[in-house]
């Protein structure tokens, strides 16, 4: 189990101080921007110095913090740190005015002017602007202020505002992971609860791997995991505290529970309990945890997850004679299918944080896909593709997708090599979030609360 | 957190056993239900009784009875031969009225994680009725689906996910 002390020093001390927003004019800097819902997007070229430290101790996180933001903002697609041996001078300091001459032969039309120090009592204290280049103008600025230890945070939520100012989107970079590890034969592969940050640094296992586990997924607040674990073998819905690194079962039910996820309130989960065979979809208040059945098909009904205003809720069910996606109330009303293109079975929706679109897995011809429609079914669009791809999540801005990608494996069960990736909606920028074992099961956090 | 794995431990070994075991055997049979008893690799001193395979086993089960029946693709319905072979657990639970079953469901990986476990506990669940309806107690049977989680043989062949899709007895060592 993981440490305690650990999380809730990840937790309680993360006290960051946003000192200013700066108070920029707000003229003439309109020109920089990417558009994200373009296809093909040649990314922007970014100059990301080391940030200057303030004082010797604050050398090595100066080059560090630098690092992180470049790689967030390469990683995304959408940015192209120019390579540092290229530089034709260093920032001089926050307070001076960058000499842009030396920037723009790079063609950075971008650039990061950094600072970094340490305080007398030990806290690390950043302070950054974003320039643009050839409008020689300031975009945006950011201090901060926190324990040392958490410097990585640091650099995700300065990469998180370059993003958001430069592309108008909310920003990513400052998210975890939570998944499912897998090491062993395929016979009895052992699967452990595992988390990290959305680049894979941090990286934590949450259980021992004594007991299968599954389909991990964040509660709003991204305090608390829901879960498939055999405990007793016995397959039920836990709820685990990533603080305290307690769990509880959900419910006293006969039967296996499964595909749990949170609502959008965290007040809910909703699952799929088994029932002589049949399964059905079920919520679950956590308050007062009562049940109510919200299909009554003889048919699989699986995989339930809400919109993000709460009203309705996307699922499968074979009750068309193969396995589909539909939607409905969520009160259990209106239930309408819509997936309907012939030959392909479709599962595991996702409904958008921005609300917008589905994502699914579909099989067709042999393939796994992973794709997405919106909540009326119509605008399908494949973006992924392989002998198994599966498990799209979200990440909370609703333009980047996570999933598990599967090869062929061999009569020994060798080759499957288990992997996440990301993609962005444009169906471009598959990369590989790389993990110390094989992977599956992802699901994207929230957007941390700053 | 209370673990109890030694069960699942214990039946995963077995089923790797006899998987390989049902692989050489004669009958695959069209939907692949092994009536054949494998080959018995020991001594001369017990020809007819195994060693270990005591009347009301595991191995008992595994061996002399069958302990499985095998599923068409995305199907949870028994052939004739799953019906015959879940008549001859209902047979050996009558002689063997101490014991209970425990009905594992699987699937084969070419389907999502969680329709598969869906599709298990359907799968485990047709043969646990057709217990009932044969006179078995419910009472003297579980059922539990692994989904895609536990295949008896591992890669990505159609012989393969033939041995996969499928619902295996289980002697429940797990009282409640």
């Amino acid at each position: 189990m993981l440490s305690h002390i650990e999380n809730l020093r990840r937790r309680a001390i993360f006290l960051i101080t946003i000192v200013a927003a700066l108070a920029l004019p707000t003229i003439a800097h309109a020109q920089l921007k990417v558009d994200v819902t373009g296809g093909n997007i040649e990314p922007l070229p970014i100059a990301v110095p080391d940030f200057i430290p303030g004082d010797a101790q604050a050398q090595k996180v100066a080059v560090d913090i630098a690092a992180v933001i470049a790689q967030d903002l390469e990683r995304s697609g959408l940015f192209a740190p120019i390579d540092k041996s290229a530089f034709l001078s260093q920032p001089a300091g926050l307070a001076v005015r960058p000499n842009f001459v030396n920037w723009k032969p790079l063609n950075a039309q971008a650039l990061i002017v950094g600072e970094a120090k340490l305080t007398a009592d030990g806290q690390l204290s950043t302070d950054f602007r974003l320039w643009d280049v050839f409008a020689e103008q300031p975009m945006t600025g950011l201090s901060l202020t926190t324990s040392l230890s958490n410097w990585r945070r640091v650099a995700h939520l300065i990469a998180d505002a370059i993003y958001e100012r430069i592309t108008g989107e909310r920003g990513y970079f400052d998210t975890r992971i939570v998944y499912i590890s897998e090491t062993g034969p395929a016979e009895k592969k052992i699967k452990r609860l595992s988390i990290m940050d959305q680049d894979g640094a941090n990286h934590r296992f949450l259980s021992n791997g004594d007991a299968l586990v599954l389909t991990p997924r964040f509660s709003p607040t991204q305090q608390e995991i829901t879960y498939l674990a055999y405990f007793n073998n016995q397959p039920r819905v836990y709820l685990f505290n990533i603080d305290t690194g307690e769990q509880e079962v959900l419910g006293d039910f006969p039967g296996m529970t499964f595909a749990p996820r949170f609502s959008p309130d965290g007040n809910q989960v909703i699952m799929s309990l088994a029932e002589n065979g049949n399964s059905d979809i079920n919520v679950m208040d956590l308050r007062t945890r009562q049940v109510r059945r919200l299909t009554t098909h003889p048919s699989i009904d699986t995989s339930p997850s809400y919109s993000p205003d709460g009203r309705q809720i996307v699922f499968e069910s074979d009750r068309g004679g193969s396995q589909q996606l539909y939607v409905m109330n969520a009160d259990g009303s209106n239930q309408h299918r819509i997936s309907f293109k012939a030959g392909g079975r479709y599962g595991t929706p996702v409904w958008s944080p921005r609300g917008d679109l589905i994502a699914f897995t579909k099989i067709q011809s042999g393939l796994f896909h992973i794709g997405v429609m919106r909540p009326d079914g119509s605008g399908e669009r494949l973006l992924a593709k392989g002998f198994l791809v599966e498990s799209p999540t979200w990440a909370p801005n609703g333009r980047v997708l996570m999933f598990f990608k599967q090869n062929k494996s061999d009569a020994k069960g060798n080759g499957r090599n288990s992997r996440l990736y990301s993609i962005d909606l444009t169906g471009q920028n598959e990369r590989e979030i790389i993990t110390p074992v094989e992977a599956s099961d992802p699901a994207w956090s929230p957007a941390s609360s700053r | 957190m209370r673990i109890n794995l030694p069960v699942v431990v214990a039946a995963a070994f077995l089923l790797a056993a006899c998987s390989s075991a049902s692989d050489e055997g004669a009958d695959a049979g069209s939907d692949g239900t092994s009536t054949t008893p494998p080959p018995i690799s020991d001594t001369n001193v017990a020809p007819v009784q195994p060693v270990g395979a005591a009347p009301g086993s595991q191995l008992d089960l595994e061996i002399n009875v069958g302990d499985r029946v095998l599923f068409g693709f995305d199907q949870s319905t028994l052939t004739s031969t799953g019906r015959t072979q879940v008549e001859r657990w209902a047979d050996w639970l009558e002689v063997n009225q101490q014991n209970k079953l425990l009905i594992e469901g699987h699937a084969d990986e070419r389907g999502t994680r969680e329709y598969n476990l869906a599709l298990g506990e359907r799968r485990a669940n047709a043969a646990r009725e057709y217990l009932v309806s044969l006179g078995v107690a419910p009472n003297r049977l579980r059922t539990i689906s692994f989904g895609k989680e536990r295949p008896a043989i591992p890669g990505s062949s159609e012989n393969a996910y033939a041995q996969n899709r499928r619902a295996v007895a289980v002697l429940d060592a797990v009282t409640n």
